[in-house]
């Protein structure tokens, strides 16, 4: 199985299929109902010029997350 | 199944004894285009106003059938799920559920998708056919689909659906007329749509539902889609007007849930999950992506500089800067209209009444004191005018995601940055942007502290000080800017710091999120954006209109009574009137900052408008004074002199006064807007007190400091 790392270690231009999400928290219920599921793709687009928050493209849409939040986010990488 | 039979059609014929106006929801994500599709549908007959107790905004029209039937509209805030999140999300859901006994629960709901995103807009599109209301499926901005390679089948998504789907864009008015005629079908069918309830949590969903539908009086569909959405509402947000749950219900919904803890049942996943595995399914056979759309967007190739490490700054810096020169350049012609057409208004009545008290009240007080407001409303409506371009065009998302970094440091979120900074020019305009804000802490701590950002009523206070406060001759343009700067910082650095100290202590909550779509760029609809800006400015008037006009004359009362001898000069008028006996009751609190009672009179003036200062001191000081020559006016400030001889306006006390501007909250019309944006007088009362008492702290510190330096 290939190695999970955090939505918040990958690296620009990159994506992932994502593989684990806290099951509680208001934050993460609303990523899901946004469409980050286990199993979406995603893809981080940049990050904000101070480096925090993130820009992620999901389902062909972007959204921000903090960091503090993405580190939650687990992902397996994709090779392109 | 045969449906109970007042669910069999949405809105059948009603006889014509009762027949009223249908009412129709408008719901859709942010972003997707609904207010613009709500303006094209009503055009200029809206109403806006609040929810009763909650700042959420309340939007109907009246659109029309096909046969000339009014038909109402009610534009609900934009969500992306009925599992609200915040207050305008809970109105949204309220309304729907039909738990707000103030709304009327629509018959019909038309639901705004966004057709470039289809997934994530069918999410609440899935929500809300749960609810077993008839509704019709809008798909938005159908062109911009089209020239992103993707191919939607409408006709077969109807199909699916069973309910009707209507390509539009809204933009240019296309699909309106078809939009125009689904709304005026007599009947309208209910979604065939089935999904299946996941297993795990189909008993909970068929037991809230029964419930639902004995103790709350709930219809049976309506109950479970209430049911479904009471498990993913987990930290479900109350609003004042939405009616509760009955206690069996929360019973059960409690017992559920405990058990589900228990066993470790992610049961809110596991049903966004299954929405979203029926939407997947769904979109399999509509959405066909022709491939011709690659590489980068426009969006995404505008973003690689927007928001670039470097270039990003350099574009928010020159934005910002754009609007901050256009507000003041541009402002200036009719500010200075509205200053000569009351001057004018004053005049006229003066010329055609006689002599006497009620001239007097007309003329000093209401109009003087009210023109004195409106002279900012050209200020007030280009910077209403380009918050909503910032908004419409996508750059707004844009500046908090490049903020949200700064101000995650005082607890707060990158959205509270355009109202702070809008804030400069006026804080009125900033305190109302501040709704965009969705965690109602953030947002009330944005209100708190947006007043003491240097608004461009406190300009002319602090340009007569700087010309006071060097002794003989021009300040040096260094010492100017230098000063001007000093006083801006300390109004921002005043702001972030009680916003951290809110933020940790009276309005502790936890840290904000920062789940932010970043929608595409997307050229703004003008007539959008001015219907916009128009209805803002009218309900800050309507709103403030009241407070201002009775606080002016309460003002000019105050230096108009009680009367003086015959002959009187206004400077002897002003000494021994009201203001002139609040100013000498006020002089032992301000001594100790260097204020005389006649600077006390400045003082309580500056509520009609910071910039009032300056004539009431010409006033006070017996200086001619106009708008663009102060200098009479500066020389009688240097000949001031307390009872003893010593100088009155020391550069101490000219920098101290400064000092006082900067912090203590003397605008009615702000403490009117706070009211209304707060819904209670607590709020602006609170502002009042503490943004004053800071700035009496500040200035004592500063200028006993001072003293004992030897200046």
């Amino acid at each position: 199985m290939a190695s999970t790392i955090k939505l918040s270690e990958l690296a620009v231009g990159a994506s992932g299929v994502v593989c684990g999400l806290p099951a509680t928290g208001s934050t993460f219920l609303r990523l899901r109902e946004m469409g980050v599921l286990t199993g979406t793709t995603v893809k981080l687009v940049r990050a904000a010029p101070m480096g925090d928050p993130l820009e992620i493209k999901v389902r062909g849409y972007h959204l921000t997350v903090r960091k503090s939040e993405a580190e939650h986010i687990l992902l397996e990488p994709l090779k392109d | 199944m045969a449906l109970p039979s007042h669910l069999q059609t949405g809105t059948p014929n009603p006889p014509a004894a009762e027949r009223r106006t249908p009412v129709y929801a408008l719901v859709g994500n942010p972003n997707c285009g609904k207010s613009t599709l709500f303006n094209a549908l009503t055009g200029l007959k809206q109403k806006v106003g609040n929810y009763p107790g909650v700042t959420v905004e309340k939007k109907t029209g009246t659109a029309w059938s096909q046969h000339g039937q009014p038909l109402t509209v009610i534009d609900l805030p934009g969500t992306y799920s009925l599992a609200a999140r915040s207050p305008d999300e809970a109105v949204t859901r309220d309304v729907l559920l039909g738990r707000r006994a103030d709304t009327a629960q629509p018959d019909r709901i038309l639901c705004i998708v966004d057709a470039t995103n289809l997934e994530r807009n069918l999410y609440l599109v899935h929500q809300v056919l749960d609810l077993g209301r008839p509704v019709i499926v809008v798909l938005n901005m159908m062109d911009l689909a089209v020239a992103a390679g993707l191919r939607i089948r409408a006709a077969r998504m109807e199909q699916t659906l069973g309910v009707p789907v209507i390509p539009c864009e809204a933009v240019n008015g296309k699909g309106l007329i078809e939009l125009t005629l689904a709304m005026s079908r007599p009947d309208l069918p209910l979604s065939r749509h089935a999904w299946d309830v996941p297993a795990a949590i189909a008993p909970a969903v068929a037991e809230l539902q029964a419930s639902l539908h004995e103790n709350d009086r709930r219809a049976p569909l309506i109950a479970r889609a209430e049911a479904l959405l009471l498990l993913t509402d987990q930290d479900s947000v109350r609003v004042a007007g939405s009616t509760p749950l009955s206690a069996r219900t929360t019973e059960i919904l409690q017992s559920w849930r405990d058990r589900w803890t228990a066993t470790n049942t992610d049961w809110a996943g596991t049903l966004v999950n299954s929405r979203y595995e029926a939407i997947t399914r769904l979109c399999a056979g509509l959405v066909e992506d022709d491939g011709t759309a690659v590489g980068p967007s426009v969006s995404d190739r505008i973003d690689a500089v927007v928001t670039h490490r470097r270039w990003g700054w350099l574009v928010l810096v020159v934005v910002m800067a754009a609007l901050f020169l256009s507000i003041f350049t541009l402002a200036q012609y009719p500010m200075d209209w509205i200053a000569a057409g009351t001057d004018a208004l004053a005049n006229g009545v003066k010329h055609h009444m006689a002599e006497g008290d009620l001239r007097n009240l007309i003329t000093d007080g209401a109009i003087a004191g009210v023109g004195s407001v409106v002279t900012f409303l050209p200020q007030i409506l280009i910077l209403f005018f380009f918050i909503g371009l910032l908004e419409n065009t996508g750059y707004m998302a844009r500046a908090a995601f490049i903020m949200d970094r700064l101000m995650s440091r005082v607890g707060l979120n990158g959205k509270s940055f355009i109202p702070l900074l809008s804030s400069h020019a006026c804080a009125i305009p900033g305190i109302m942007a501040t709704r965009t804000i969705e965690d109602p802490k953030d947002r009330l701590v944005t209100i708190l502290v947006a007043p003491f950002m240097s608004c461009s009523a406190r300009l002319p206070v602090y340009l007569l000080m700087i010309a006071a406060l060097v002794p003989n001759g021009a300040v040096p343009l260094a010492t100017k800017v230098g000063l001007m700067l000093l006083m801006y910082s300390l109004g921002a650095g005043g702001a972030f710091f009680f916003a951290w100290l809110f933020k940790r202590t009276l309005l502790k909550g936890e840290p904000p999120m920062m789940i932010m779509e970043l929608p595409p760029y997307r050229l703004p609809g003008l007539k959008d954006v001015a219907l916009h800006m128009v209805q803002r400015a009218g309900i800050f008037l309507k709103r403030a209109g009241t407070v201002i006009l009775g606080i002016s004359i309460v003002l000019w009362f105050l230096t108009a009574y009680p009367k003086g001898p015959a002959g009187a000069t206004p400077a002897q008028q002003i000494a021994q009137s009201y203001a002139g006996m609040a100013g000498h009751a006020l002089e032992p609190v301000i001594r100790p900052l260097g204020f005389d009672w006649q600077i006390g009179i400045g003082l309580i003036s500056s509520f009609a408008a910071r910039e009032v200062f300056v004539s009431s001191m010409g006033v006070v000081f017996n200086a001619q004074t106009s708008d663009e020559d102060t200098t009479p006016l500066r020389d009688a400030l240097r000949q001031a002199r307390w009872p003893d001889g010593r100088a009155l306006f020391t550069p101490l006390v000219c920098l101290t006064l400064m000092i006082f501007y900067v912090f203590a909250l003397q605008c009615m019309s702000t403490i009117a807007v706070v009211r209304r944006e707060t819904n209670s007088w607590r709020w602006p009362l609170f502002q009042l007190i503490y943004q004053t008492g800071t700035a009496w702290g500040v200035c004592f510190v500063v200028y006993q400091t001072g003293r004992a330096l030897g200046f």
